[in-house]
Order: structure tokens, then C-alpha cells, then sequence
């Protein structure tokens, strides 16, 4: 039957069922829930995994063209993780995956979709994120990944660092979110040649204005206009 | 002296078209809207025109035009249909090649778009008096190469502050990186007769005092020039709620006037 290779299936992943009466309908739902989790959760670290993460990225691009709203794509790849792998084995190179998974989820806000995409690939969607802050959030993880002492064997802490790309959703755009990735993913690529440890960000348009150009181009026109009152 | 129409002063083929890129910071200013209605106005004034529609990522030429176009850009890209096949007659007398909404594909600048933007430039210059591109909003590398593509450019602005602040940005980067020594400004949805030459000398100064020395030759000064100012005016909103030409449809009104203007401040004293 059918239930019995999702039972299967579920006991190998390791979820754990709660202590229902199997065959009624709490059983029956806590089983979809499992599957559900299975589906669409990275199975180390719990974070989103890619197939939700393209799902979840697609609805942000659509609200983002439709509504002319900020959003913001941060892409992270953990640097020199093979060296990682190689040196201390690949139990320790999960432990650095899972420490990392919950910095950068503590890092962002709640309402932030944080997915792991590929080995040592994370990937961050930030509704709402005004262009300003890009680069603030950006930093603000990679320094929490380069914070981290992560165990790997009792009495044994290591550090790793990353590089972070990152590319707004572009406004009143109707555009494949493919695009935006391939954005973020030149600028995580720009940050590793830079020397890696870094966060790069698209240039903005509002980048090119410093504050004194734009004091000038507005102080003048509160004094310039005529005043429709009089 | 007159000065007559590019066809008719030389047999076919022989004049090349002025190219005017029509450009905007930030999108949702007007800037397909003006583009139409001038490319409209100058067709009523017996030139020949042809608006591109460079505007790749989010072209909707067609939607303003109210045109549903078997044949576009995209097709000519993909070599389903030849150019010729593509360039439509739009209602107000002139000529389209609509990007059509396949065109997303096309909307990251790679060798291949190069190209074949360049040569589709090549092609319609000998056959038109002006080709307008209206290229899309901000400073992408598509957008600055479709804008690289004309010698002259006019950017599109509200008076709202972002919309200035982007608009300032775009005429900064080319400025800068086109060496670009004279750009066209229309202030479009102007709240007050006057407020788009306020809003022309304000950029201009900042612009002297930010890019003049920055970039180019410093022996020639930038030149910002206000085209026009559109006041903002309930015929614009009813003629694109609606689909249609302003020019066509509400001959009459303010802004129809404005953009007429606009034809008459590009071709100059002497056009007749």
C-alpha cells in the first residue's frame, strides 16, 4: 500500500511521527505534514531547499513587477568549503553547513525566506528591502558567518567565512526570476574574485547621487518654486 | 531658407534617419506615452518615423498602442520573419517594431543583442526621417547600449523626487560614460507652467557643478536643454486608460499642445 512507503519513506529520512492512534485522522495528517516538510525542507538544516526556494523566488518576482516593491536576492557560497571537507572530514563539514544555516537565519528578519540551494550555497529572499539597506544586510550576515566558532569535535572550533552576492528584483519588471539569480550569483562571483569574505551588491541607480548632489537638486527646488497659494 | 523633410531633400536611401532615444530613471513617468504622441506629432508634419521599441524587459509599446502584433522584434531575432515583415504601421501615421513579450530572453546585453540591435539600426536609418527607441527605464547595460545606439537623447522625468533623482542619475552616467555634451529633458506631468524649466535649471547646475569636470572634455560644457513640459492633464489618463493616441484623440487638449511643441522645439526654427 501506498501509505505504507510514505511510512517508509518518512522513517528514513528520520522524521518523527507523533504518538497518535495510527489509522485515525491526526495520524493520517500528521503524515501529510511529515511529507510536506520532506518535500520542501532541507533535510540538514531545516532551512527551505531548492525546490521551494525557486517557488518562493518566482512569487516574489511576480510581487515585486506587479506592485514596483523592493525586494532584495542575497546569494551566500561558504569560502574554501572543500578545503573544510578535505581537512577535518565530512561530519565536520555538515557541522560548518548547519552553523552556518542558523547564523544567516538569525541574521535576517522573520518574514525572510532563507534557503539552502546547494551544497555550500545559501540563498536569502528579502521582501520589502529597501536599496539603502542592501549592503547593510549583506554585511551584517557575513559577519555573523565569519563570527562563528564552530565545533566540529569536542575541543576542536574552526571559523569559516563567505562571500555574499546580491541583486534587487527589478521594479515594474516582468522578468524570469532565472535573471534575477543570475544577477546575485555574478555579484557573489565578483565577491569571490575579490578575494572572498565579502558582499557585493548590483550597483543601484540611487548609488550614483551622493547625499550632498541630491541636497542640492532638492534644496533648490524648495526654494525655487513658486508658491500656488499666491 | 526651409528646411524640407530628410526624404524629400534626397532620393530614398541616401539620408539617414535622426535617432532619438527616449529615456526615463525611473519607469512609470510617461516615457512610452510621449514617445508615441511625438512620434505621432512629427508624422503629422509629413516625416517619416519609426518607433523601436528598445525597451526589452518591459516593453509595452503595444499596450499603449493598443496593437496585437503577430509579428515582433522577437521574431526578427529568432529569424522567424525578416525586419521588413515586422515594421507595423501604428494608428497616428507612423511605423512600430514592437519588442513583444518574448523579448525578456533578450534583455541582458550579450554579443548577440549587440549585433543584432546594431544591424536592425543599420537597416531602418536610410528608410525613415527619425527612429525614436524608446528604451527602457534605469541605467542596465541593455539600456545604456540601446541609448548608445542614438545621437540624440531626450529623458523623460516627473517632478516627483525620485523620478528627479533617478533622471539626474541617468544623464550623470551618460554624461560620464557616453561623453554625452547635450541631453534633451521633458518634464513630464508638470504641476505649473514653468516648473520644467525650475526643474531644467536646478539639474543643470548640479550637473555642472557634479559631472561637468568629472568626466569628458572639460573645454565643452554640458548642456541640458528642456524639449518641452507636459502639464499634467486628465485627457493624458483618459487617452491611455483608453488605448489611444492623445494627438488623435484629444487634439485639443494641453498636453497635446505640449507634445506638438515638443515636435516643433526638435525640428527646429526653420522646419516648416
Amino acid at each position: 500500500m501506498r501509505l505504507e512507503h510514505a511510512l517508509h519513506l518518512l522513517e528514513q529520512a528520520g522524521a518523527t511521527l507523533p504518538a497518535v492512534e495510527p489509522g485515525g485522522e491526526p495520524w493520517l495528517q500528521a503524515i501529510v505534514d511529515a511529507l510536506c516538510d520532506l518535500s520542501s525542507k532541507d533535510g540538514m538544516t531545516g532551512l527551505m531547499n531548492r525546490r521551494s526556494f525557486d517557488m518562493a523566488l518566482a512569487r516574489e518576482a511576480d510581487r515585486a513587477a506587479r506592485a514596483g516593491e523592493s525586494a532584495l536576492l542575497l546569494l551566500l557560497d561558504i569560502d574554501h568549503f572543500k578545503n573544510v571537507n578535505d581537512t577535518y572530514g565530512h561530519t565536520a563539514g555538515d557541522e560548518v553547513i548547519k552553523a552556518v544555516a542558523v547564523a544567516i537565519a538569525h541574521a535576517v528578519r522573520p518574514m525572510d525566506t532563507v534557503a539552502r540551494v546547494g551544497g555550500e550555497e545559501f540563498a536569502v529572499i528579502l521582501p520589502n528591502c529597501g536599496s539603502a539597506y542592501g549592503t547593510t544586510v549583506a554585511e551584517r550576515i557575513r559577519r555573523s558567518v565569519s563570527a562563528l566558532q564552530i565545533q566540529i569535535s569536542p575541543g576542536r572550533d574552526i571559523a569559516v567565512t563567505a562571500s555574499v552576492g546580491g541583486a534587487f528584483a527589478p521594479e515594474w519588471v516582468r522578468s524570469p526570476p532565472l535573471l534575477w539569480t543570475e544577477r546575485a550569483d555574478r555579484q557573489l562571483y565578483r565577491a569571490k574574485a575579490e578575494g572572498r569574505n565579502r558582499a557585493c551588491m548590483e550597483p543601484q541607480i540611487e548609488a550614483l547621487v551622493s547625499a550632498e548632489e541630491k541636497g542640492m537638486l532638492f534644496a533648490m527646488s524648495q526654494q525655487d518654486l513658486p508658491q500656488e497659494s499666491e | 531658407m526651409m528646411t524640407t523633410p530628410a526624404s524629400a531633400a534626397a532620393p530614398p536611401g541616401r539620408v539617414l534617419a535622426r535617432t532619438l532615444a527616449v529615456t526615463s530613471g525611473k519607469g512609470g513617468v510617461g516615457k512610452t506615452f510621449v514617445t508615441a504622441n511625438l512620434a505621432a506629432a512629427l508624422s503629422a508634419r509629413g516625416y517619416k518615423v519609426l518607433v523601436l521599441d528598445a525597451d526589452l524587459g518591459l516593453a509595452n509599446l503595444d499596450v499603449v498602442l493598443n496593437l496585437y502584433p503577430k509579428l515582433t522584434l522577437h521574431d526578427v531575432f529568432t529569424e522567424r520573419c525578416s525586419l521588413e515583415q515586422a515594421i507595423l504601421p501604428a494608428p497616428g501615421g507612423f511605423s512600430v517594431l514592437l519588442a513583444g513579450s518574448g523579448m525578456v530572453e533578450y534583455s541582458r546585453l550579450t554579443p548577440e543583442v549587440r549585433d543584432k540591435l546594431l544591424h536592425i539600426l543599420d537597416v531602418v536609418k536610410p528608410r525613415f526621417d527619425f527612429v525614436l527607441l524608446d528604451t527602457g527605464a534605469g541605467i542596465s547595460d541593455v539600456v545604456l547600449y540601446a541609448i548608445s545606439l542614438a545621437r540624440e537623447v531626450m529623458v523623460v522625468a516627473t517632478p516627483e523626487p525620485t523620478s528627479l533623482t533617478d533622471a539626474y542619475a541617468t544623464i550623470k552616467v551618460l554624461a560620464m560614460q557616453q561623453e554625452r555634451r547635450q541631453i534633451g529633458l521633458l518634464i513630464n506631468q508638470a504641476n505649473r507652467v514653468g516648473e520644467g524649466r525650475l526643474i531644467c535649471g536646478q539639474l543643470q547646475q548640479v550637473l555642472q557643478r557634479f559631472v561637468a569636470n568629472g568626466g569628458g572634455s572639460p573645454t565643452e560644457p554640458f548642456k541640458l536643454e528642456l524639449l518641452g513640459e507636459v502639464r499634467a492633464d486628465i485627457s493624458v489618463r483618459q487617452a491611455v486608460l483608453k488605448r489611444q493616441l492623445l494627438l488623435e484623440h484629444y487634439p485639443g487638449s494641453d498636453a497635446a499642445q505640449a507634445i506638438r511643441a515638443l515636435a516643433g522645439r526638435l525640428l527646429g526654427p526653420d522646419a516648416h
